[in-house]
């Protein structure tokens, strides 16, 4: 017994100091943050505050301006993944034969990701210039020289929800697309060729290699796009700052209104909202930090 | 998924690799549909470079050239002025950016080799508890820990602004580092090795300095460029933990490029500045940055 301690001891020790850490600034602080949510605590002054249960997360989910902001980011998320997973998919399907300049298309089609958030968003507020036809601005001025101007649209500022949303999406797709091609790129270079042969000597087609023998080997990697790519979207921040500014009703998600929040120092009603998000991100991450454990332990 | 997840540097590989030539067995394209295939790439390519076309032609631009219908033009006459301009006010941002993205990156690689290391091959009962624990920290929404962690650093007494920022993005990265780490350790170092270092009686730290230390050099490079462009990048610590007078840059450009009279040309200048550092690492060091994506295929 002692000489087993004396073996992993050494090792459980290395990871005593970031079990601590993250004991207290993840899983402490969020217990604090649920702790104040459950207060009165509406002002940023100190003092004893009054516990009201979950009188604040009621209170939020009957607010229309909350779910108003839980709709935009439902729409936000659909828009991003869809979009993000469709030229993700696409260009990892035109490279994945290999073309001459491959690493060049590679690099362009990835550099966005390495970009901040707020600089692209500065670049796309910009760019989604709601002005049209004479005076367009931006996008709407480029689709006017080209002659493509049935396609100007006011973007974010007009219409509904899920043109606003769309618009705030297009940045996040431009950023991380190419992250999901490089995702899907791996997956079919992953594949051994010879799986590819045999169903070609098999007399498969195209359409059906890649529907019966190809995509069924990417479903892993489809499914961790979607968690990276929704859990993504469910934190978007940034870039709603930058293009619109925090104070947009048509554009509002949570994260957007814990910020507007604690602006007001409503210290109870912020905490409240983070911690809804953070609820929405743990429904989808947990299962998937469980399974992923899991399938390494069985390595 | 353990595809990515398992193997970092496999992964990374497979993107790099070129597919195999396939023989006689032809790969099923005919001439024209390559042709549509390349005309395709080359549509996107030009797509996603729209939004660089017109950023660095504004930049360079007079604040009288900036109109509606000269937008897409390139500048009547060039100048360096909006670039001076974003200059001036972002240099201090920037100077406070890089004194914070490097210590921060380099000191969470350390923490993240260390850990990544016990955990792939120093392991003890309960590791992966341990290992779920941590990871999870990766996932969170920081606005659940932002209100308490300033409360934090109040009551501490740190100094606001880049003290705070480095210990915040520190420990926050953390765990995308032992994770990177873990599966780098997992696929390049093989259990006999540190099995007979055991036998021959080395202990944790000596096999950690004499054999991990020395193969984990591409670790670590992916780790610092991780690390790096998302401290840079980051805008939500910088928000609420910081104030104009000592942010990072990423501050500075929300400054600069927000208010009621926005100067486009020095806020496009400001944008291309602010991203230089992120992308000159990505151009020097792109095969890396891939390297850094496959594992934090988990991270957001």
């Amino acid at each position: 017994m002692h000489g087993r301690i004396r073996t992993w001891g050494p090792g459980a020790l290395v990871l005593l100091p970031t079990v601590l850490l993250l004991g207290y600034f993840v899983y402490g602080l969020i217990a604090w943050s649920f702790n104040t949510s459950l207060t009165d605590r509406h002002t940023a002054r100190k003092g004893p505050a009054n516990y009201v249960g979950f009188e604040n997360y009621g209170n939020l989910f009957g607010e229309d301006r909350f779910l108003n902001s839980l709709k935009n980011l439902g729409v936000l998320t659909v828009a991003f993944i869809v979009g993000t997973l469709i030229f993700g998919l696409l260009w990892a399907l035109l490279l994945e034969k290999g073309v001459p300049g491959e690493s060049i298309f590679r690099s362009v089609y990835l550099f966005p990701m390495a970009i901040s958030m707020i600089a692209s968003g500065v670049v796309w507020g910009w760019l989604l210039n709601p002005s049209q036809g004479e005076d367009a601005r931006g996008l709407n001025r480029l689709f006017e020289i080209l002659h493509l101007s049935f396609l100007e649209n006011p973007w974010w500022t007009a219409g509904s929800r899920w043109t606003t949303m769309a618009s705030i999406a297009m940045p996040a797709v431009w950023q991380l697309s190419g992250y999901i091609m490089a995702l899907f790129l791996a997956g079919f270079r992953g594949i051994p060729p010879e799986l590819r042969e045999a169903a070609r000597v098999d007399g498969a087609s195209e359409f059906k290699l890649y529907r019966y023998v190809l995509f069924p080997q990417l479903s892993p990697i489809a499914l961790s796009a979607l968690i990276i790519l929704g859990h993504m979207s469910l934190k978007l921040f940034d870039l709603i700052y930058a293009i619109t500014g925090p104070n947009q009703f048509r554009t509002e998600v949570p994260a957007i209104y814990m910020w507007n929040t604690l602006l007001r120092s409503d210290m109870a009603k912020s905490a409240a909202i983070a911690i809804v998000m953070l609820a929405v991100v743990a429904v989808l991450v947990i299962p998937y930090v469980a399974y992923t454990v899991r399938q390494e332990s069985e390595e | 998924m353990s595809t990515e997840v398992a193997a970092t540097g496999r992964a990374a590989a497979a993107v790099q690799q070129k597919p195999r030539k396939h023989g006689q067995i032809a790969d099923g394209s005919t001439r024209r549909s390559r042709t549509i295939r390349y005309a395709l790439l080359l549509l996107f390519l030009v797509v996603v470079l729209i939004p660089v076309y017109v950023v660095l032609v504004t930049s360079f631009k007079t604040s009288g050239d900036t109109t509606a219908a000269s937008q897409w033009s390139l500048p009547k006459t060039w100048t360096l002025e909006p670039w001076s301009k974003a200059w001036d006010v972002l240099q201090p941002y920037m100077i406070r950016s890089l004194s914070l993205a490097i210590p921060a990156a380099i000191i969470s690689s350390l923490i993240g080799s260390a850990n990544g290391f016990v955990l792939a091959r120093w392991r003890f009962p309960g590791a992966n508890i341990v290992f779920a624990f941590i990871l999870f920290g990766m996932f969170i929404p920081y606005q659940a820990v932002m209100l308490p962690l300033r409360t934090t650093f109040t009551e501490l007494d740190i100094t606001r602004g880049v003290p705070t920022l480095i210990i915040a993005h520190c420990i926050y990265g953390i765990p995308i580092c032992t994770l990177i780490f873990r599966n780098y350790y997992a696929t390049i170092v093989p259990n006999e090795i540190i099995e007979s270092a055991r036998v021959d009686g080395a202990g944790l730290i000596q096999t950690y300095v004499r054999i991990i230390l020395p193969i984990s050099i591409s670790g670590f490079v992916v780790t610092l460029i991780w690390q790096f462009t998302s401290v840079w990048n980051d805008f939500l610590f910088a928000l609420f933990l910081t104030q104009q007078n000592n942010g990072p840059v990423t501050l500075g450009l929300a400054a600069l490029s927000g208010g009621q009279k926005v100067d486009y040309a020095a806020s496009m200048a400001g944008a291309l500045i602010t991203s230089f550092p992120t992308l000159l690492v990505y151009i020097l060091l792109g095969r890396w940055f891939i390297g850094g994506l496959m594992a934090g295929a988990l991270k957001g």
